[in-house]
Formats: C-alpha cells, sequence, structure tokens
C-alpha cells in the first residue's frame, strides 16, 4: 500500500524561512506502527527520494502520542527571497506520496 | 489554582465567528490572548513593515476582543503585533486600539513591549562570540548586510510580559513575541508550572488548529490547573481528541516534542493526553528546561528588484528543447547589454508543468503536452529589471529554435501588457540566536493611556 492511504495527514510546511519541514501523520496507531516498523520512510530514504544528501535533514523524529513522523530540512533558498519557488513550503510533500509501505 | 485563557484566532485579523467568542466569554475567562505574528509569508512584511492583515480586519477582530475584554474586566494580550512586531507594526497596532477605545468611550491602561533591537547591540554580541545562526544555511551577518537591513526585531519570552502584566495593563500590545509567550505569561503569572503554561501556549496561538475540523479561524479555550492543562474548541462542533491535540505540535516545528523558546527547552516526550468529554482533551507531563538565555533576532533587507512574465508554451518541438532556447535567449540578451555588468542582474526561468515547485528536488521529469512558464530578471534598479526583462520576453518570443515550425511567436501571454514591475524584492538577513544576560534588556515597556495618564 502506498503511503498516501495509510496516512491521515501527509504535508509539507515552512519551519522557519530556512527550513522546510514534512509530516506524515496517521489517525490510528495500526498505521503508525506499520509505517515506522517497515523502514521505508527512513532518513536515507527521503534524502534519497529529494534527492539531497542525508545531511540537509536536520531533524527527523517519530512521536508515539501524536502518532506521526517529522522531517526537517535545510532549504536551499529562503522563504520568499530571489530562487524561491514555494514561499510557505507548502508543496513540497508529494514525493512521499507514493512510497510503497509492505 | 485555576486558570481559563481565550484564543480568539491564530493571527490576529484571520477573524473568528462572534457566536464562538460570545460562547467563549460566557465561561469566564482570566485573559484574553491573541497571536498577531508570522514569517510564514517571506521577508518582505518585515522588510517593508507593512502587516500581513488589512487595517480593516484588524480593526474588526480588535473591536470585538476590546469589548469583551473590557465587559469582563479581563486583560487582552496581542503578541507580535502587526505580524512581524517592528515599531512600525506595533505602532500600527497600537493607534487601531486607539482609536476604537475612543470610539467605546474608554481610556484603557496599555502596556506596548517594544522588541526592535539596536543594530550595534548585534554587532557588539557577534564580537563577543554571542550571536549564532538559526541554522547552517543561514548567511551570516556582516556590518554591510546589518546596515541595509531595515531594522532588527527579536522574539521576546515571557519576562518583559510578566513585567507589563504586573501592573495590571487593560491591554498589553507586544512587539515580536515567541508565539506562545504572550498565553504562557498569563499562565505563569498566577503561579503555573511553566512547562504547562508554554505548551498551552503553543497549542492556544494557532486558535482551532488542534481541534477536528480545526482551522485558525476560530475560538479555543485553555484551562490551566495545579498538574495540567485541558483544552476545548468553544465551538463544540470542532473536537480535540488526544492525537489531534498530541500532534498539533508537529506544525511549522522542526521537531515534534522538543520545543525551543527564548531560555526554554520544552520536553513533550512523557506527555499523556487524555480524552475527559467529548471534544475536551487533559494534557499532563510536559516538561522544561533552561538553557542559556537566547532571543532570535529577525531582520530584512532589500536585495533587488523585479520584473516578471507569465506565459504558456504549447508547441512539444519548443518544450523538447527548453533549457537550449533559453541559454541562447540569455546569451542574446547578455550581448546586447554588454554595457550592464553581469553581475547585476539575474535571469531565472521557472517550468511550471515540469519542475515549477520543487526546482532541483523534483524526482518526475516526464515532459508535458504544455509548460507554464514564469521568467523574471532580478537585478538593482527597477529600471534596469524592466528593460531587461523586455528584451527577454522579446529575445524568447521570437526565438528560431532548431526545428521550429511555428515561425510567429513561442509564447502564448495571457495579459496584455506581459511585463509586470514587481518592486523590491526582500531576504531574511538576520535569522540568528543572540545570547543576552537579562530577558528584559530588549524589550522596554511603554504605558499609554488610563486613568494614571489622564491624571498627569
Amino acid at each position: 500500500m502506498r503511503l498516501y492511504n495509510l496516512a491521515h495527514v501527509l504535508r509539507s510546511k515552512n519551519s522557519g524561512p530556512f527550513q522546510v519541514t514534512l509530516d506524515v501523520l496517521f489517525d490510528n496507531r495500526e498505521a503508525y506502527e506499520r509505517v515506522k516498523a517497515s523502514g521505508m520512510l527512513t532518513r536515507e530514504a527521503v534524502a534519497a527520494r529529494y534527492q539531497i544528501p542525508v545531511e540537509r535533514i536536520t531533524d527527523y523524529a517519530w512521536y508515539d502520542p501524536g502518532l506521526g513522523v517529522k522531517i526537517t530540512y535545510l532549504r536551499d533558498t529562503a522563504s520568499g527571497t530571489v530562487g524561491d519557488r514555494d514561499v510557505y513550503g507548502a508543496q513540497q510533500h508529494a514525493p512521499l506520496m507514493d512510497i510503497e509501505i509492505p | 489554582m485555576r486558570t481559563l485563557i481565550l484564543s480568539p484566532c491564530g493571527i490576529l485579523g484571520y477573524g473568528f465567528p462572534a457566536a464562538s467568542l460570545e460562547a467563549a466569554l460566557r465561561e469566564k475567562p482570566d485573559a484574553i490572548v491573541v497571536d498577531a505574528g508570522s514569517t510564514d509569508a517571506g521577508p518582505h512584511k518585515l522588510g517593508a513593515g507593512v502587516a500581513i492583515v488589512s487595517r480593516m480586519a484588524a480593526k474588526k477582530d480588535l473591536a470585538l476582543l476590546m469589548r469583551g475584554a473590557k465587559e469582563r474586566k479581563i486583560p487582552l494580550l496581542v503578541g507580535s503585533s502587526g505580524g512581524s512586531g517592528a515599531r512600525k507594526h506595533t505602532q500600527w497596532t497600537l493607534e487601531i486600539v486607539q482609536e476604537i477605545a475612543g470610539k467605546m468611550g474608554w481610556n484603557p491602561r496599555i502596556a506596548v513591549i517594544w522588541a526592535d533591537i539596536p543594530k550595534e547591540a548585534i554587532l557588539a554580541a557577534q564580537a563577543q562570540g554571542k550571536i549564532e545562526p538559526m541554522s547552517e544555511n543561514v548567511p551570516a551577518i556582516t556590518p554591510e548586510t546589518l546596515a541595509e537591513t531595515n531594522g532588527v526585531v527579536a522574539q521576546m519570552g515571557v519576562e518583559p510580559i510578566l513585567k507589563a502584566l504586573r501592573e495590571q495593563p487593560d491591554i498589553v500590545l507586544c512587539g515580536r513575541a515567541y508565539d506562545p509567550a504572550p498565553f504562557a505569561a498569563v499562565g505563569i503569572l498566577r503561579g503555573h508550572d511553566p512547562a504547562l503554561c508554554y505548551h498551552l501556549g503553543k497549542i492556544l496561538e494557532c486558535g482551532t488548529l488542534c481541534a477536528e475540523p480545526g482551522t485558525a479561524k476560530d475560538v479555543m479555550l485553555g484551562l490551566l490547573d495545579d498538574t495540567g492543562f485541558e483544552v476545548w474548541a468553544a465551538d463544540p462542533r470542532r473536537k480535540c481528541t488526544p492525537t489531534s491535540v498530541a500532534a498539533h505540535t508537529f506544525y511549522e516545528k522542526d521537531h515534534p516534542y522538543i520545543l525551543k523558546g527564548p531560555g526554554i527547552v520544552l520536553d513533550l516526550s512523557q506527555c499523556a493526553f487524555t480524552q475527559v468529554s467529548d471534544g475536551r482533551v487533559r494534557v499532563t507531563g510536559s516538561r522544561v528546561s533552561f538553557p542559556p538565555y537566547a532571543i532570535k533576532l529577525e531582520g530584512a533587507r532589500r536585495v533587488a528588484y523585479r520584473t516578471f512574465v507569465l506565459a504558456g508554451i504549447r508547441d512539444p518541438l519548443l518544450i523538447s528543447q527548453l533549457d537550449e532556447v533559453e541559454a541562447e535567449v540569455v546569451r542574446s540578451v547578455e550581448s546586447y547589454y554588454s554595457d550592464i555588468p553581469r553581475e547585476s542582474y539575474q535571469i531565472r526561468f521557472v517550468h511550471y508543468g515540469l519542475d515549477g515547485v520543487m526546482g532541483e528536488l523534483e524526482p518526475d521529469r516526464t515532459l508535458p503536452h504544455e509548460i507554464g512558464l514564469m521568467f523574471e530578471v532580478i537585478a538593482d534598479t527597477q529600471e534596469k529589471a524592466d528593460a531587461i526583462c523586455a528584451t527577454v520576453r522579446s529575445a524568447y518570443l521570437h526565438y528560431g529554435y532548431p526545428g521550429r515550425k511555428s515561425t510567429a511567436g513561442n509564447l502564448a501571454f495571457p495579459f496584455a501588457p506581459s511585463d509586470i514591475s514587481f518592486g523590491a524584492v526582500y531576504a531574511f538577513s538576520v535569522y540568528h540566536l543572540m545570547y543576552v544576560d537579562d530577558p528584559c534588556a530588549y524589550f522596554p515597556v511603554e504605558w499609554f493611556g488610563g486613568e494614571t495618564d489622564a491624571a498627569v
């Protein structure tokens, strides 16, 4: 099943003007644990999807009470300045959607 | 001890249902607190000194909140006044408040807490090693970039707000503030556990975003007691659940359960979230530690001017060789303007339908049947940006690429005129932590109105 089908929320947003943060949230513990245990949404897997070095991912954390995982990476261009393409960072999540979860 | 805090919406001026406010006021809150700030919309608001919301919207919200605060005899606190919280934005908010108060026949005692940081203080702190970037991709502060920066603000913590609250104000207008700080200050003043106060502030500052269905445009309530806090939306159709409240700290933060603020690190890893009644959640177990005190500085400077064009491309022969065509267009423009220093302008092409949203991070490079093209010229003057952009446009429109059949023109413009003179472009030139000894040092409280002032 694709991550998109298991997630309740799958989004991106600025975390300040110099970082973008990806959130994948679930509405049931079973789906959350399934994705967490699958090993398909590791720091390395996300970096590969975004074609960025792993070091550009500054935060990577699963939060059991919130049934979600957060991945934060450094922007190559700061929000709202010359060269930016997404001032709010709100449309950077799509590469995660079709990750296949066994 | 119990303290009930009312948060009307996520950003002052976003609006909220009047019925929700009335219902929330009937619960007898001890304070109304509203956040007005955000850096989401980029550096332009701070750099150009303009607000996030319209004056009309800010006034509409403030009028309702001031009436509620006056009737219930409770303080009204505004965080990050005017959006960016610099002197100009805070002054703008103060004038609106004074205008409304005048119409109400009310002379409220207003505390204004300024948040502007002198540039000399920043350079001095930098020389002492007390400045560090928020992340490694933040440009270093230099005397030159700082001189070009249109004022620097810092996010205040609870300490200056507590100072104002101890004087029993009717209204507190904070300049730039850590979003949870005005909420947390209300609870801390009344003796609640700071960890719970900050965590509640983090939830309340977004209105009912932590409920389902969530929105930043509705009224939220938070009740602090001796061992935890409870949150619920004023509109009972918006339900808080343990997961919705726990997951809220994901929003716009770099980490889901470690949250850093001025002089604090909040640790939510051991929190328990419990459904206490329909739509209402109790939170316990928030923890806080107090590292060396640092305030977050924000400053923006004008870096250039922009002129841009929107156009569509439908010809597959052209779509298959965009990069080559655009390289030739740029070469022809450079040759035409050989008298203009090349480093004084940039030409950028963005291809919607191909990689317009994600740029280099786009994994899917399938060629589409149509391209939404945006190109822009960034230059050190508007006149130069206009002139060069016009030349880019005409060169692109008529460029005879190899194999071309459509010899009448390469671009479909949706508008006439096609070239949009955009104005100034800003950048965050300061986004750093500054370590300070006194949390109140840069956040002076100034008083307006009230009986004492009238008597002078």
